[in-house]
């Protein structure tokens, strides 16, 4: 049955790079950018979304990408947690904040976590303590603990105004 | 936990989304997919095909006028939201809205599409039964206007034909003198509320002229008590006024039929309609008192 399935022609622009690929209709964003891009830092979680660990940035907003078909998004642009990296390859504000902040342990979780604080961050670049529990509400961690990572949302912040 | 395969068709307008539809016996709309893409992952659902309206231009309008809130199919959540005059025009849509899924969910799924999944545990069917909108669909005999008395017909079951698209849901306007609220009791925030309850309450000179309540998670239907005939000429802010709408309240609960869950039991759910009732008709009522006290009583001028 796999191999008659009907393939569809998109292009995905992800972290800056475009790719054109041909998939079947039912492939999950979540694994084409795992499996068909080999770009394993999107973690699949619940697989249904809950867990919010596999969270990606389309045009720049925060969306589950196990509940987004790789097909519907022809033409647009993607962040994943790879994407998130200085061009020099060095740690981002949000990934040292989490480095700094001990805002994980078995970091399954952590790549949902930074991709919603990113885009939160453009839209709350100085986040209160309840803004930044509300930015990270749809995020499970079930070993750290949350007050690291509402602790890492402030360094973050911390470090965008600095590095400006 | 994958999709089983299906045909798929992006379509460019909304003739060409009916035609595709009306090819297939069981084909679905795909617009935020937030509940749908679950489903299918899950395999509760198996369309032979998915119709992609995504694609399709000038679907995504916010539109709100003196007679209330237009949403287009692809108007997301978190764009009905963000909606300063939506948000002015019907305050009740935006106090259910901030309830449904979290942040990241509304930025993709859409409103229309939570309206025509039909969950009765979800918001905004109730609201659009509440305020007695209507949803705008499409199919191949044209276009058609279903008011929300008849759009919810059971679990997970709209009054939708298998080939027509849903385009647009209206909202009405607030009236003057009326105020709203709503709230729900979840297990965690953002997840499926136990209960919810919303209240529309009209006052006359610090006295009830009409209130409504509406309830979710409580029925297999999102479900309208009309509570004007209890309620009518008390103010809910005295002791009198809290007795009779305890009364209302019990009144409104013989139309319900909570269900046991591994989340809630029967008598839970029940207790939590009540408590919730009495709170959000009691706040509604404050509301309206608090805007007919801030805006002239004739209102807007349309």
């Amino acid at each position: 049955m796999t191999s008659t399935e009907t393939r569809h022609d998109v292009l995905l622009t992800v972290n800056g790079v475009p790719h054109r690929l041909n998939l079947p209709a039912r492939r999950l964003l979540s694994d084409c950018l795992r499996h068909d891009l080999k770009l394993t830092g999107t973690h699949v979680g619940c697989e249904h979304g809950v867990c919010g660990a596999c969270t990606v940035l389309i045009d720049g907003k925060p969306t589950r990408s196990c509940l987004v078909l790789a097909v519907a998004l022809d033409g647009q642009e993607i962040t994943t947690v790879e994407g998130l990296t200085n061009p020099d390859g060095s740690l981002g504000c949000v990934q040292q904040a989490l480095l700094e902040c001990h805002g994980l342990q078995c970091g399954f979780c952590t790549p949902g976590f930074m991709t919603t604080i990113e885009a939160g961050l453009k839209q709350q670049p100085a986040p209160t303590d309840d803004e930044a529990r509300e930015m990270v509400a749809g995020n499970l961690c079930r070993c750290t603990g949350y007050q690291n990572i509402v602790g890492a949302v402030h360094r973050a912040a911390e470090l965008k105004r600095d590095s400006r | 936990m994958k999709p089983a395969p299906f045909n798929y068709v992006r379509a460019d307008s909304i003739e060409q989304a009916v035609e595709a539809l009306a090819g297939s016996s069981d084909g679905k709309v795909l617009a935020g997919g937030q509940s749908l893409i679950p489903l299918l992952s899950m395999r509760l659902a198996g369309p032979s095909l998915l119709v992609d309206i995504n694609g399709i231009a000038g679907l995504d309008e916010v539109r709100a006028d003196s007679d209330g809130v237009h949403l287009g199919a692809l108007a997301r959540h978190a764009d009905v939201l963000a909606n300063t005059a939506a948000r002015e025009v019907q305050p009740l849509v935006a106090a259910a809205l901030s309830h449904v899924g979290h942040a990241t969910i509304r930025n993709r799924g859409t409103t229309v599409g939570s309206l025509v999944h039909a969950d009765a545990s979800a918001e905004m069917p109730l609201i659009l039964l509440l305020l007695a909108g209507s949803l705008d669909v499409v199919g191949p005999r044209g276009r058609r206007t279903i008011p929300a008395e008849s759009l919810y017909i059971g679990p997970l079951e709209s009054s939708l034909e298998h080939d027509e698209v849903a385009v647009e849901a209206f909202f009405p306007a607030l009236p003057p003198m009326t105020g709203i609220a709503f709230e729900e009791v979840a297990r965690r925030q953002g997840d499926y509320a136990l209960c919810g309850v919303g209240a529309v309450v009209e006052v006359d000179g610090g006295h009830v002229r009409s209130a409504r309540a509406g309830f979710m998670s409580v029925h297999d239907v999102p479900v309208v008590a009309e509570l004007t005939e209890h309620l009518a000429g008390m103010s809910l802010s005295t002791q009198e006024g809290r007795v009779v709408l305890e009364a209302a309240v019990e009144h409104a609960m013989g139309a319900l039929d909570p269900a046991a869950d591994v989340h809630a039991s029967e008598a839970y759910r029940a207790h939590l309609a009540r408590v919730l009732a009495k709170r959000v008709v009691a706040a509604a009522f404050s509301d309206a008192t608090h805007r007919a006290a801030t805006r002239p009583a004739v209102g807007s001028e349309a």
